[in-house]
């Protein structure tokens, strides 16, 4: 598999039963695959091979059609997030007033290229795509909290809150 | 299980409710006759002002309504989006219909005292149309609404998303109730195919002709399917109406159901919208609560029930064959066509699909009649179109505006212009998939044929401005650079093409390309269109052949003179200092982090110290001089 983390798998017992019973009421469900691994995502706050393993067992399906599935689309990640997730937009309302140049602020301060993870897993970065507060832009988000109207010289400011 | 009269009975009590918002505008305000409520409060609750805190806007005017005990006088309602994103956090207070426009939680309380209390309208927190002197009360009064027509965001901004009884309060479930009692599936497809209703995701397929398609073919078990994966970038359209009415879609899809037989449907929501995934789920658990969804519904024998299915962010999902696969629980990669989903589509079975914008016009047309929403729009055009207006507009936010209406009209009147005295130098219709429309052009209609016709398309809804600062280069590239990422890999021509394409474009961004690479990018962008198997592929292209169309002189520019005249393309750019107006601060060389900014032996006229030199050589065109200079002296090209 490609792109591990090798950060080492961390799932208690206590996930592993949530998984198990959110499993149990998908498996018949047409189509429960992708709602399965959203369910495990929200959980795990990721995708492991462990978990995947589980899921592949438990929905009926082969281990290779849960990672293409997973791999495919851009909001499953095999790879841990950081504990503060933050998302800079580059849709195209954030991209022409100027969130580039805001990403490459962020990138610049934690020293992280946007996909990646802080050595101690406090910040990861994710390009987003357009998260529609089109009105804000340009718009930069730590977890829940939006930041808009922002530019490059209020990023190390917003950072700092987190530190 | 409620039945008709249940409804209408619950229509008739909620009318003292929304007596005030009904009421019209500012200027009529003494004519109205009190109700039980003395003043509404009505807060957007859509994404945009959301993320301006307006949930604690809401809890004070809660807090504070408590603490004066004027529960019974006052009702707050949080709403959807009310359009004027630009203004938010945005509250109307009623009936005066007062519009205050970025209000503080710190500003409730004022809010409260004098306005709620006294009477007196909070006149600091009026909103000020861009260009305009005066404050204007309502928001009905300023240039952004008054050219408007609402028909699917009849409700955004008006009613609480999340309380069933007020959409029932504006004649909700009232078009189910019609169909379901009077008109046969025939009827109901008929009255859509009149209405010349046309599909609002960007292709313009006749709604109509999808129904009856899908009404004819054979099939035990049919699916009706909503087209909630909004994925333009730019786009907000259907995301408002999911926030501001959800009932809407789900009365249309229900109405969908009866129509071509179908007792199950979908509704596939792209996940990046919390907001309106979760007043989606409390507005299907109200109807089902109520027997709106579900079996037997009002006692009449139909069923009919919805789930929704998040996607997880993959763009090509919003092309109909590859949404359909994602449903299904695999990897979202579209089929061919034929078979349509009509005849073969959800778990093989026939199915509808539509977009979230056009269900939102179905109840309208059931209700007001076919030949009611052809007086809107032009011969080809029915209807209304809602827009996201961003970028470089005064006004951005959310506008509905009827088919037809130019282009000027809604950049100028309605979205106030450009700000910061700049020129409007194009606008960017249809995402990824659509193109650039120039200022020559800006008197062109907004209809899907128009458009088409000067090589942009009406797409989803997203309206882009851009004035002299960008670089429509730039811009492609832009476009490029996210086609690239969302192609989903199964066709060549799109998986490498849009590679290639990119290749080539970086290349005219960094000014080692010839005049030959134009004519070749030309070449490959038709080789993409020809060879790809869905919409994603086919039009991928498009940003690229539009730009070259209208603004070749700037892609020459970038190639034969390695310039980029707006001063985007980084390698292209040049900083210099000028040294009349330099003062020998230092301010920017201290700035410089690659050390390439040094004293001259200048001393100009009227300063003391000899003037700063830029080493081109040296210099990383990051710009930190520019910003740092006080003085104006430094310039880019």
């Amino acid at each position: 598999m490609a792109k591990t983390s090798g950060v080492p798998f961390q799932g208690t017992k206590e996930q592993e039963k949530q998984l198990r019973e959110k499993l149990a009421e998908l498996k018949d469900v047409q189509g429960g695959l992708m709602p399965a691994l959203q369910e495990a995502q929200a959980i795990y706050g990721y995708l492991p091979k462990e978990v995947q393993i589980i899921i592949a067992e438990v929905m009926g399906v082969s281990l290779e059609e849960v990672y293409g599935v997973v791999s495919f689309y851009a909001q499953f990640t095999i790879v841990p997030k950081g504990k503060y997730k933050i998302g800079v937009c580059l849709g195209t309302a954030c991209y022409v007033k100027g969130s580039g140049e805001v990403l490459a602020e962020v990138e610049k301060v934690l020293g992280i290229k946007a996909g990646q993870i802080t050595s101690d897993a406090k910040f990861s970065i994710d390009a987003t795509r357009c998260i529609g507060c089109c009105g804000l832009a340009p718009v930069m988000t730590v977890n829940d909290d939006v930041y808009g109207r922002i530019t490059a010289k209020d990023v190390a400011g917003i950072l700092a809150k987190y530190n | 299980m409620k039945t008709i009269q249940d409804i209408n009975a619950i229509r008739e009590k909620m009318q003292s409710v929304i007596a005030m918002r009904n009421h019209g505008t500012s200027k009529d305000v003494k004519s109205f006759e009190p109700t039980h409520l003395k003043r509404e409060v009505l807060i957007c609750g859509g994404t945009g002002c959301h993320s301006n805190k307006s949930d604690k806007i809401r809890d004070e005017f809660n807090k504070i309504i408590k603490e004066k005990k004027m529960e019974n006088d006052i009702l707050i309602v949080m709403t959807g989006c009310f359009g004027l994103c630009a203004a938010g956090p945005v509250v109307i207070v009623y009936p005066e219909g007062a519009f205050y426009s970025k209000v503080k939680v710190e500003d409730v309380a004022e809010i409260v005292e004098k306005h709620l209390i006294g009477g007196e309208i909070v006149d600091r927190l009026l909103h000020t149309s861009p260009g305009e002197v005066e404050k204007v009360v309502a928001l009905s009064d300023t240039n952004f609404y008054k050219q408007q027509k609402r028909v699917a965001l009849r409700n955004c901004g008006v009613i609480d998303p999340e309380n069933i009884d007020e959409y029932i309060a504006f004649d909700g479930y009232q078009a189910l109730a019609k169909v379901l009692t009077s008109m046969s599936s025939q009827e109901v497809i008929d009255e859509v195919l009149k209405s010349g209703l046309r599909g609002r995701g960007g292709a313009g397929f006749p709604t109509g002709r999808k129904w009856q398609f899908t009404h004819d073919a054979v099939g035990d078990v049919k699916y009706v399917c909503c087209n909630a994966d909004e994925g333009d970038p730019g786009a907000f359209m259907d995301r408002s109406v999911l926030e501001g009415d959800p009932h809407a879609v789900i009365e249309a899809m229900t109405i969908a159901g009866y129509a071509i037989g179908a007792h199950q449907g979908y509704i596939y929501v792209r996940a990046e919208y919390p907001i309106a995934v979760h007043r989606l789920q409390v507005a299907i658990g109200q109807a089902k609560e109520y027997g709106l969804l579900g079996k037997n519904i009002f006692g009449l024998g139909f069923d009919f029930d919805l789930e929704i299915r998040l996607g997880a962010g993959a763009f090509v999902c919003g092309e109909e064959t590859a949404l359909m696969t994602s449903i299904e629980g695999h990897r979202g990669e579209p089929r061919p066509r034929p078979p349509f989903p009509a005849i073969k589509g959800l778990f093989a079975k026939p199915t509808l699909l539509n977009n979230v914008e056009t269900y939102a016009n179905v109840c309208q047309i059931i209700l007001n009649g076919a030949d009611w929403f052809c007086q809107t729009g032009t011969e080809k055009s029915r209807g209304t179109k809602v827009f996201a207006l961003g970028g470089k507009i005064n006004n951005t936010g959310l506008v509905e505006v009827p088919m037809g209406t130019p282009l000027r009209k809604v950049i100028e009147d309605i979205g106030g212009g450009i700000p910061n005295g700049k020129k409007f130098k194009a606008a960017q219709t249809g995402g990824p998939s659509g193109g650039c429309i120039p200022a020559s052009l800006i008197d062109t209609p907004v209809d899907y044929d128009s458009l088409i016709a000067i090589g942009s398309m009406m797409g989803s809804g997203g309206l882009i401005v851009m004035d002299e600062d960008n670089c429509m280069v730039d811009i492609a590239k832009f476009f490029l650079e996210f086609t690239v990422d969302e192609s989903c890999g199964k066709c060549t021509a799109c998986r490498l093409g849009t590679r290639r394409l990119l290749e080539m474009l970086t290349k005219v961004t960094d000014g080692t390309a010839t005049l030959e690479t134009l004519d070749e990018m030309e070449k490959l962008c038709y080789y993409i269109k020809d060879n790809s198997l869905c919409g994603l592929g086919q039009t991928a292209p498009n940003p690229v052949l539009s730009t070259l169309r209208y603004f070749r002189d700037e892609y020459e520019a970038h190639v034969v003179e390695k310039r980029c005249p707006a001063g985007v393309c980084k390698k292209l750019l040049n900083f210099t200092i000028d040294k009349e107006k330099c003062i020998g601060c230092g301010m920017c060389a201290r700035n410089c982090p690659a050390n390439a900014i040094s004293k001259t032996d200048y001393v100009a006229p009227n300063h003391k110290l000899p003037s700063m030199v830029i080493d081109s050589a040296k210099c990383v065109k990051c710009g930190a001089c520019m910003a740092n200079c006080k003085f104006n002296a430094i310039s880019k090209g």
